[in-house]
């Protein structure tokens, strides 16, 4: 057994976080239970185009009462802190306002690391937890020779989500633990089992878990109401690439880069967005082969493998969670940019998603599409 | 391997353990007298009685009679029934900005049914001011209903004057009284109420039984109809044990009263109070220029998430609380301290210290042990502390 210490785990009430708080206490650890209360589905349950009743997973009293239980089976200390107006700052509100200007958010990696790495790091370290530990799929180990954290790719490489996890800093990976970053999924659930978790073959969630169904346009069309805010009028101009006015579109926030379908035009050739213009309003549209881009900038650039960017570095980068990666080389630009030259070019490089760096396994940085 | 922990609550405000006395008188009344209080024959009657000396203990705490006592399965219904029973559409109601949700949520409830409810807002100290329930007295008002302690910060209301308005104004009044039940001496007549409610958890009955003194000749409207218990003002088999062991809490509250006990406690709060305040800079207790019951102690931390040091001070073995129990994990900071002018920040900062009749000077020994050096943790590692910190 491994020296004991005091750690915090951060449960969401699914099987790996709750795998991870057994295997933890299982090791002889202080472990203590965390859910983060983060949005409550109550709010806007029966706005219209949302359902009567609260179904969303993502804080649903289903999910605290699945991780109380839990807590309770392995014998665990076990809290709900409220983060909700953090949350609604940080991630709701970037969210919506993203998608109004025409630009595809992606709030998991602004919960990690506005909520998650931030706020309930803090949170375990005054409560006296030296670190915090959860259920992603992620390595973290300490170079001794770049005097560095490193992020790493898990061994479950299609439960890789290290994507979503480049904002870390060094101080936060020093606290972080991935205690799930050596197991497959199936041995994670079989563990469960052997921990008599009651959980073990509940279905993985996969939607941004405060949009309820996966709807988001539903979400904001209800969020605003209940702002008492109007969706703007972002309608305009179907534009092709030449700047050929080819028909109208209701407004910005229904469209994203590489979208072909409800488009409202017939053409003889598919047509996708190739590009949202949210001051101009206006939505480009153009054929397949348009949408491929070689290079693309990014900003609000976070490094974990290296300190900076001194020279042109050979990475592999994803510009999606799904996306398999592709060879560039990126250069620092300008004071917070980096400059991403694809050696093929890339199909719907989405502006607000990320673009995160890899040298084989190792999460080299990343940032946010400008 | 696990050693067992030391552990003091501090959190009585939220439920208080069954005392052994309790316990003791309550126990019978699962087993060998288990007979149902309305029945004929002899288990009945051996049940009817236990429950009607339990009605004369509570009067007895109360200063009322025995015939006066309505109880209920706690102080929510106690509150609901009192409310509830009196009001009808197109009635005033007046209460204040500082009630726990019980009666709070209710007059809410009011609101949305054709009542008018006002609100009387609190001083800086929570208390509510006499001239401001004068002043919000309209020709419909039917009841005044303003809690007698609070939960929070155990600020005593001035119940006596506003007995005194609601009498020269022929208006009902009810107090949510709680948290004094057991703390402070208790008059009715005194404090001339009509309705009164207590909860038997909150003195060291178990939870599910309460009871609401209706004055005599008050004609309320039942909320649960059924069989004619509790002279038809609730309907529903009574929960003997409980009751019987709500008789002998209010018959052992009477005996620390004549004991001292509740000095005693007094004594013990100031003193982790004015420790609180000397080892740790920016505190302050709330309500503190207000006459409060001797348990309870809510002092604002300032720079700190009253969440985490509930937290943190529960893993060392102390229980407290944020606030009301049933406000922790919830967004909104306190109703009742903003209420008092208090920022959402300072509220969020505030914990709840409320002893108990179990409490020993070593708990608070104990208890002081604990918070300095975890505020000071907390601080050392909260952004907004560390900016100030740094700019003064």
């Amino acid at each position: 057994m491994s020296q004991t210490r005091t750690i915090a785990v951060a449960m969401s009430g699914g099987v790996d976080s709750s795998t991870v708080a057994a295997m933890l206490r299982a090791e002889g650890h202080n472990v203590v239970g965390l859910t983060m209360q983060l949005w409550n589905q109550r709010r806007l349950a029966g706005h219209e185009g949302m359902p009567e009743a609260v179904q969303g997973r993502c804080c649903s009293l289903d999910d605290v009462y699945d991780a109380r239980r839990v807590a309770e089976t392995i014998g665990i200390p076990y809290y709900v802190v409220n983060h909700e107006e953090r949350f609604e700052r940080d991630v709701v509100r970037p969210f919506v306002e993203q998608y109004l200007s025409g630009r595809t958010p992606i709030p998991c990696s602004l919960c990690n690391n506005h909520l998650k790495f931030d706020q309930l790091l803090i949170v375990a370290q005054q409560i006296g937890a030296e670190a915090l530990a959860t259920g992603h799929y992620a390595r973290v180990e300490f170079d001794e020779g770049l005097g560095r954290w490193l992020l790493k790719r898990p061994t479950d490489r299609s439960k890789d989500q290290t994507y979503f996890l480049f904002g870390l800093t060094q101080a936060q990976l020093s606290r972080t633990l991935f205690p799930l970053g050596g197991m497959m999924k199936p041995e994670v659930r079989e563990l469960a089992r052997e921990h008599g978790l009651a959980l073990a073959q509940k279905p993985d969630s996969q939607e941004i878990c405060f949009v309820p169904g996966g709807d988001y346009k539903k979400f904001l069309d209800a969020y605003l109401a209940e702002q008492g805010e109007s969706l703007p009028d972002t309608a305009g101009e179907l534009v092709t690439t030449d700047g050929e006015i080819v028909g109208e579109h209701g407004g910005i926030h229904n469209f994203t880069v590489g979208q072909r379908k409800g488009l409202g035009i017939a053409t003889g050739s598919p047509l996708y967005v190739i590009q949202i213009k949210g001051d101009a309003r206006q939505v480009v549209v153009g054929n397949q082969e348009e949408l491929y881009t070689r290079t693309l900038r990014i900003h609000r650039t976070n490094l974990i493998a290296v300190e900076e960017l001194r020279e042109p570095m050979r990475v592999t980068v994803k510009i999606r969670h799904r996306h398999e990666g592709a060879s560039a080389l990126i250069e620092k630009s300008a004071d917070d940019e980096i400059l991403v030259s694809f050696d093929q070019p890339q199909r719907a490089v989405a502006p607000g998603q990320a673009a995160v760096f890899y040298d084989d396994d190792v999460v080299v940085g990343g940032g946010w599409i400008a | 391997m696990q050693v067992a922990m030391r552990r003091v609550y501090l959190d009585n405000n939220a439920t208080t353990p069954v005392l052994p006395g309790v316990l003791e008188a309550m126990q019978p009344y699962f087993g060998e007298r288990f007979g149902n209080a309305s029945s004929i024959h002899h288990h009945g009657q051996e049940t009817r009685a236990a429950v009607e000396r339990a009605r004369e203990s509570v009067a007895a705490l109360l200063g009322c009679r025995a015939s006066e006592i309505v109880f209920t399965s706690g102080g929510t219904e106690a509150d609901n029934l009192a409310i509830f029973g009196l009001t009808k559409p197109g009635q005033h109601v007046i209460s204040s900005t500082v009630e726990h949700h019980a009666v709070l949520n209710s007059c809410k409830h009011l609101e949305a049914s054709g009542c008018e409810v006002t609100y009387v807002p609190v001083d800086g100290q929570g208390q509510v001011d006499p001239d401001g329930v004068r002043r919000a007295l309209r020709p419909n008002t039917r009841i005044i209903t303003i809690m007698m302690a609070n939960n929070e910060t155990g600020v005593l209301q001035p119940v006596e004057e506003i007995g005194s308005i609601a009498a020269e104004a022929d208006v009902y009044f009810h107090t949510d009284a709680v948290q004094a039940a057991g703390k402070i001496a208790i008059d009715v007549k005194r404090m001339g109420c009509d309705l009164l409610s207590i909860s038997g958890h909150k003195m060291n009955a178990p939870q599910g039984v309460g009871a609401l003194y209706v004055r005599k000749g008050t004609t309320l409207r039942p909320m649960l109809f059924g069989g004619s218990h509790e002279r038809s003002r609730r309907a529903g088999t009574e929960n003997v044990p409980g009751i019987v062991a709500l008789g002998k809490a209010a018959e052992l509250a009477r005996e620390a009263f004549a004991h001292g006990d509740i000095e005693q406690m007094s004594r013990m709060r100031d003193h982790l109070e004015e420790t609180i305040l000397s080892e740790v800079e920016s505190t302050g207790v709330n309500g503190r220029g207000a006459p409060r019951v001797p348990n309870t102690s809510s002092i604002h931390f300032d720079c700190i998430e009253g969440e985490a040091l509930v937290i943190a001070l529960d893993l060392k073995g102390l229980a407290v609380s944020t606030g009301a129990a049933c406000s922790s994990g919830a967004i909104e900071p306190s109703h009742v301290l903003t209420a008092m002018g208090m920022s959402p920040e300072r509220a969020r900062g505030t914990l709840r210290f409320s002893l108990g009749k179990q409490n020993t000077d070593e708990d608070i020994e104990f208890a002081l042990s604990l918070i300095s050096p975890t505020v000071a943790r907390l601080r050392e590692l909260s952004p907004v502390y560390n900016k100030i910190a740094a700019s003064s």
